[in-house]
């Protein structure tokens, strides 16, 4: 039934279960528009990502000891109001110059040398999570503006099944973030009061709230998708 | 890397970032976030809509990571602290692709499971079921210029966990890709075919119907390794582009 040197994926693909809606396909005789593969399905990382989501160095965007280096440090809450301790966050975001070192970056990516724009950190010390970085420069929206400094933020864990996208901006951006097209895309301040981190002692706070917590006035993160 | 990589010779003109957009599955195709069979989601899943963010300059790039992040022991984890895992040996194997069924090359891909009995190595695990000293759980390796990826582990068991009354989960193997743009990240779940332990299970039931076959690997015989290893093939797509307008060059071609 099966041909082993056929993707069970492509084979699959031709059954009525797997339709992109909207896609046309292949069965007809003629093959009249692209043939898309469904992605494989999210699931949540459990509460052991422990095991296989940690390195040594996960948290070090930039290296230790890069001149002008900051700490992202937040907590991360659930609907109580009780600290998350084995959720997950990972960050990307672009270099001072407002580049990212990815081949897709049309300008030519270009970082500080031991700086790599991605980290991880986990939660297990008591739902905190904190990340070594630089402050990222602006960054072109592509139609003509700059978007506001700010680093792309995944968090993961136990009871999440996909993860979830926030975005973190900088409290002492007043300006650029005055005229981010994402930021002006909010509602309201409040909305956009999530995802401003404030000034700290050795660089930004800012918590993450799964859900709202009316009885313990914290407000939800504004999630986007992406 | 010699730490002076010159800046690209055009300037950074706005007219040169048409940038390509990755394609969503609809939704009735993706796992929700929120499931009341599975608790945790209760209290987790956030209750607001998502805001539609534009495919911008970050949400097209991701993290490259490369080679220096994997050691050549770690496709194989039924060899660790100096002895042999127990439990029946397997091999998985597959091909990462996207949603055009283009293969993703270079890609990092994690996994992390409990061990044949269905343990994992975690402090917070300490259901009665034997640790296995000869097993960590982790794996992980970068795909090849075809996408493919293997490791050779250990089946690992079903366990309880506190989410219902005899609640178990299937065995399954936890990945982890990264893809090539932060669209394209995705933590997911492998499972076995033919597991008695789906229909009560919320985490697999979480998933579309439709969908729920794509998270299934598929025994496969002509790779299963004589009097060695069972073989279980599983193909990972993540999310492809739109018809890709790249820039073009002065010269006119397409970079």
């Amino acid at each position: 039934m099966s041909s082993p040197h056929i993707s069970p994926l492509v084979q699959a693909a031709n059954e009525e279960n797997d339709r992109v809606p909207g896609i046309p396909r292949r069965g007809s005789g003629f093959l009249d528009g692209p043939l898309r593969l469904a992605t494989t399905p999210s699931a949540t990382v459990g509460p052991y990502l422990a095991i296989g989501l940690t390195w040594p160095d996960g948290p070090y965007a930039a290296a230790e000891g890069t001149e002008g280096a900051i700490w992202l440090r937040g907590r991360v809450f659930d609907g109580r109001g009780d600290l998350v301790p084995d959720a997950m966050i990972e960050t990307w975001q672009a270099d001072p110059d407002g580049r990212f070192a990815h081949p897709d970056d049309p300008r030519g990516g270009q970082t500080v040398p031991g700086f790599r724009g991605f980290a991880r950190s986990d939660t297990v010390d008591g739902g905190q999570y904190a990340v070594h970085t630089l402050k990222p420069g602006p960054v072109p929206d592509g139609e003509g503006g700059l978007q506001a400094p700010h680093v792309d933020v995944s968090v993961f864990a136990r009871g999440l099944l996909d993860r979830v996208v926030t975005r973190i901006y900088f409290a002492d951006e007043a300006e650029a973030n005055a005229a981010d097209p994402v930021l002006a895309s909010l509602p309201d301040d409040e909305s956009r009061g999530t995802l401003v981190a404030q000034r700290s002692e050795d660089g930004y706070v800012l918590d993450i709230h799964l859900q709202d917590c009316t009885d313990k006035g914290m407000v939800e993160t504004v999630f986007f998708a992406v | 890397m010699t730490g002076t990589t010159s800046r690209a010779p055009r300037p950074a003109a706005d007219s040169a970032l048409v940038l390509p957009r990755y394609l969503r599955d609809p939704e009735e195709q993706r796992t929700p976030l929120a499931y009341p069979g599975y608790k945790s989601t209760g209290l987790r899943a956030p209750l607001r809509t998502p805001v539609d963010l534009p495919h911008r300059l970050t949400e097209v790039t991701g993290p490259v990571l490369g080679e220096d992040r994997v050691l050549p022991t770690d496709a194989d984890l039924t060899l660790r602290m100096g002895g042999e895992a127990q439990g029946q040996r397997i091999i998985v194997f597959g091909r990462v692709l996207d949603s055009d069924g283009r293969p993703v090359p270079d890609a990092l891909v994690e996994v992390w499971q409990a061990n044949a009995g269905g343990r994992y190595r975690h402090v917070v695990d300490n259901w009665p079921a034997p640790l296995d000293p000869h097993f960590d759980g982790l794996g992980r390796v970068i795909t090849d210029s075809l996408g493919r990826y293997e490791f050779t582990t250990i089946k690992p068991g079903a366990y309880p966990w506190g989410n219902h009354h005899n609640a178990w989960r299937p065995a399954h193997i936890h990945f982890s890709l990264f893809g090539q743009a932060f669209t394209q990240r995705l933590v997911t779940q492998m499972y076995f075919p033919g597991d008695p332990l789906f229909e009560q299970d919320p985490i697999y039931n979480a998933i579309p119907p439709s969908a729920r076959y794509r998270a299934i690997s598929r025994f496969d015989l002509d790779r299963t390794q004589d009097n060695w290893a069972l073989a279980y093939q599983w193909d990972i797509v993540l999310r492809g582009k739109d018809q890709t307008p790249f820039e073009t060059d002065d010269d006119g071609d397409v970079a």
